[in-house]
């Protein structure tokens, strides 16, 4: 997110308050006006970035929407394996981080340092919780051999051990794999994201636990932030399409 | 620096948002997760997709407003996200519109 001229040390703020040609904080790039400028244009980026991350998955939910429709008996089928115990657990233990992430930010702003790193550890506990539960998730479709086109089998579609499911005939029950498909690689993007933001997070808590963020570049926590709740709200769509409006009552 | 600038930037003052604001905002996303989930166990035919993502719309908004601060942000951001989203149910609507409008049967 930002490479150049970030204090991280005290001894560097110490110096940039200093006079030189110009008195500025050292955060503050040359080529912005002020403090206030540059993290506006920071925003404005990250937006941006985001924005592109809408279309990126938006392309995976249209697939979806086309997908359920064309082949609606085999989406509702393979959404009801689907554990929603799990995933209801999920979807708050990820806005459990946002609400984390969030006070990060709020820490970051009122400058206090350790309460920053006790928000920034606890969105990495919530974030691997989130990325555990998945595994759990993702394990059990290997062993019911629901993964498409690594031994899936139809069995559990054609002849349906639940009594309230319909039975499908062999033609649909295959199309269940086009379901599973779009499963995994939306919460598997979507897990790839939350991968990238721990690992971030991981770097984040040592650098501020050297003494950046909390001096007043607050920034590089900001944008943060703002990715992290994007991935939150990804995850906000994807519950109810995957999990809950196919359930069999 | 200009009079102008500075007078622009001002609009861009920051705005802290307060840990009660987010506490409400993340009590508030838990009670719609949990009324999602409900709805869910509930028969309403075609309104289970309906009500599920008017549900996800809100719980979106809640974030892009208050956690992600868009609400206290310049109309600069306001219009960009705008603008986005704008953008990505076009393309959303021109896709469906084609698919419907070709796949006789499939819709």
């Amino acid at each position: 997110m930002d490479s150049q001229s970030i204090a991280t040390t005290p001894e560097e703020l110490d110096r940039s308050v200093l006079p030189h040609a110009h008195e500025h904080p050292a955060f503050l790039r040359h080529h912005f006006e002020d403090v206030g400028q540059q993290r506006e244009a920071a925003s404005f980026g990250m937006w941006v970035f985001l924005l592109t991350e809408v279309m990126f998955f938006g392309g995976l939910f249209c697939a979806y929407l086309i997908f359920r429709n064309w082949y609606h008996p085999a989406f509702v089928a393979g959404s009801n394996t689907l554990d929603i115990t799990l995933g209801t657990t999920n979807t708050a233990v990820l806005i459990c981080s946002s609400f984390t992430m969030a006070m990060a930010v709020y820490s970051a702003e009122i400058r206090r340092r350790g309460q920053l790193i006790l928000f920034l550890v606890l969105t990495i506990v919530l974030g691997s919780a989130f990325l555990g539960i998945k595994a759990v998730e993702y394990h059990q479709k290997y062993v019911d051999h629901h993964i498409p086109g690594l031994d899936f089998s139809i069995q559990e579609f054609v002849h349906p051990s639940n009594p309230k499911a319909i039975p499908l005939a062999p033609d649909m029950a295959e199309k269940t794999q086009l379901y599973f498909f779009l499963y995994f690689a939306m919460t598997g993007m979507h897990a790839l994201h939350m991968i990238i933001g721990i690992a971030l997070l991981f770097i984040m808590v040592a650098r501020a636990s050297k003494g950046a963020y909390t001096e007043g570049h607050v920034i590089p926590v900001e944008n943060f932030g703002l990715y992290w709740h994007f991935v939150d709200i990804v995850w906000i769509f994807l519950f109810p399409l995957l999990y809950l409006i196919s359930r069999y009552r | 620096m200009t009079e102008k600038t500075q007078e622009t930037h001002q609009d861009a003052e920051v705005h802290v948002v307060k840990p009660p604001v987010y506490l409400a905002i993340f009590l508030a996303l838990l009670a719609l997760t949990a009324l999602t989930t409900g709805i869910s166990f509930i028969d309403l035919g075609v309104f289970n997709a309906v009500i599920a993502l008017a549900i996800a719309c809100f719980k979106a908004s809640l974030v892009v407003l208050f956690f992600m601060h868009l609400h206290y942000s310049s109309r600069l951001l306001k219009l960009t996200v705008a603008a986005g989203i704008f953008t990505f149910l076009l393309l959303i609507s021109l896709t469906m519109t084609d698919y419907i409008s070709r796949a006789w049967g499939m819709f």
